[in-house]
C-alpha cells in the first residue's frame, strides 16, 4: 500500500504526516506537489493541516483550485480513501468533496490545545481500530475550526451517522463547555456519503508517539493501514 | 470599467468578528449600534472591450464559485463605469 501526503503552499504539517506513516507505521508514502496531476498508484491521499495560500479569501478556498484536487476528487469519486486535517478538511470543505465549512472560532482566538474528542462511528476505513464511545487526547491546533452547516445538512449528518468525532469533556460528554470553537452538535470530524472520505480538525499525527503527550491519534493511521490491506486483499 | 462585489453572511451564520467589533465599538461610546455583521468587498478591474453584460455573467461566476462560500455567504455583484 502506498500513502500520498499532498503538499500546498503553506502545508506545515506534511513533514508530521509523513514521518508518522512512514516511521510509526512504517508504509511507504511520498509527498505529491499540488501542482502534480498524476496521483496514479497512491491507495490513500492525506491532505494535511497548515495555512494554504496563507488562508487568503477563506480557509482552503484558493488550495481547492490546486491542479492535484481535481485527481483528488477523481480519486475519492473511484472510492479512494481521503483524509484532510485540520487545513486540509477546510479544503475538502471548499471543495465540496465534505458538506458545510469551518467558520472562525467561536472566541476569535487561534487554539493550540489538547483536547477530548469523543469516537462517535466505528465503520469508516479511518476509525476501525477504535472502540465507539473511545475518549481520546489529540491537540487541536487553529483559528477556524468551527463547523457550520445548513439544518437540513446536520440532520443528514446525524441521521445517516458521519459525524465521526465530536469534542468531549473527559468522560466523553459532548457538552458546550468541552466544545473548543464553538463547532455545531460539538463536531470534530465527518465523513462523506460513502465514507471513503474524512476531515477532522484534530491532529491526529501530533498525537502518534507516546512521547509527545499521547498516542491516541495512532489507531487512526492504524485503521486506516488495516483497512487499505483488507481493500488491497480483496482486489488481489 | 471595473466590478465590485460585494459578500456578506447569510442571516443565521454567527459572526463572532462582527461581535466583537460591535462590542468595541460600544465600548468606546459610539452610540446607537445595534448589530455589526463584517463582509467582504472586492474591486475588479475589467477590460475595456467586455461589454456590460458579458462583464456581468463572468463576474457573478466569478463571485458564486470562488469569492463567496454558498454554504455561509451572500453576494452581490455591481458593474460600473
Amino acid at each position: 500500500m502506498k500513502f500520498g501526503v499532498v503538499v500546498f503552499p503553506g502545508s506545515n504539517c506534511d513533514h508530521d504526516t509523513y514521518h508518522v506513516i512512514s516511521k510509526v507505521l512504517g508504509q511507504p508514502v511520498d509527498f505529491i506537489w499540488h501542482k502534480d496531476e498524476r496521483i496514479d498508484g497512491y491507495d490513500a491521499i492525506i491532505l494535511p493541516g497548515g495555512f494554504s495560500y496563507g488562508d487568503y479569501l477563506r480557509t482552503g478556498a484558493i488550495a481547492r483550485f490546486s491542479p492535484v484536487m481535481r485527481s483528488v476528487k477523481g480519486f475519492a469519486a473511484s472510492g479512494g480513501l481521503v483524509l484532510g486535517i485540520c487545513n486540509g478538511f477546510q479544503i475538502l470543505c471548499e471543495a465540496g468533496l465534505l458538506p458545510g465549512t469551518l467558520l472562525r472560532n467561536r472566541d476569535l482566538k487561534f487554539i493550540c490545545e489538547h483536547v477530548n474528542v469523543r469516537v462517535e462511528r466505528t465503520d469508516t476505513p479511518f476509525t476501525v481500530s477504535y472502540r465507539k464511545g473511545q475518549v481520546l487526547s489529540i491537540p487541536i491546533a487553529h483559528g477556524d475550526g468551527n463547523y457550520f452547516c445548513d439544518i437540513d445538512t446536520l440532520r443528514e449528518l446525524e441521521s445517516d451517522g458521519r459525524i465521526i468525532f465530536r469534542y468531549c469533556d473527559a468522560r466523553g460528554e459532548a457538552t458546550d463547555a468541552a466544545n473548543p470553537n464553538g463547532s455545531l452538535a460539538n463536531i470534530a470530524g465527518i465523513c462523506n456519503r460513502e465514507r471513503n472520505v474524512v476531515g477532522l480538525m484534530p491532529h491526529p499525527e501530533r498525537a502518534s508517539e507516546s512521547l509527545l503527550g499521547s498516542n491516541d491519534g495512532r489507531l487512526l493511521f492504524l485503521s486506516l493501514a488495516t483497512s487499505l490491506s483488507e481493500m488491497l486483499k480483496l482486489r488481489a | 470599467m471595473q466590478a465590485k462585489v460585494y459578500v456578506t453572511l447569510k442571516n443565521g451564520v454567527l459572526d463572532p468578528q462582527g461581535k466583537a467589533i460591535h462590542h468595541a465599538a460600544e465600548t468606546i461610546g459610539y452610540r446607537g449600534l445595534t448589530d455589526v455583521r463584517q463582509g467582504k468587498f472586492f474591486e475588479i478591474k475589467l477590460d475595456e472591450t467586455l461589454d456590460a453584460e458579458t462583464a456581468r455573467i463572468e463576474i457573478e461566476k466569478f463571485a458564486h464559485d470562488v469569492l463567496s462560500n454558498p454554504v455561509i455567504e451572500d453576494y452581490r455583484v455591481e458593474i460600473v463605469g
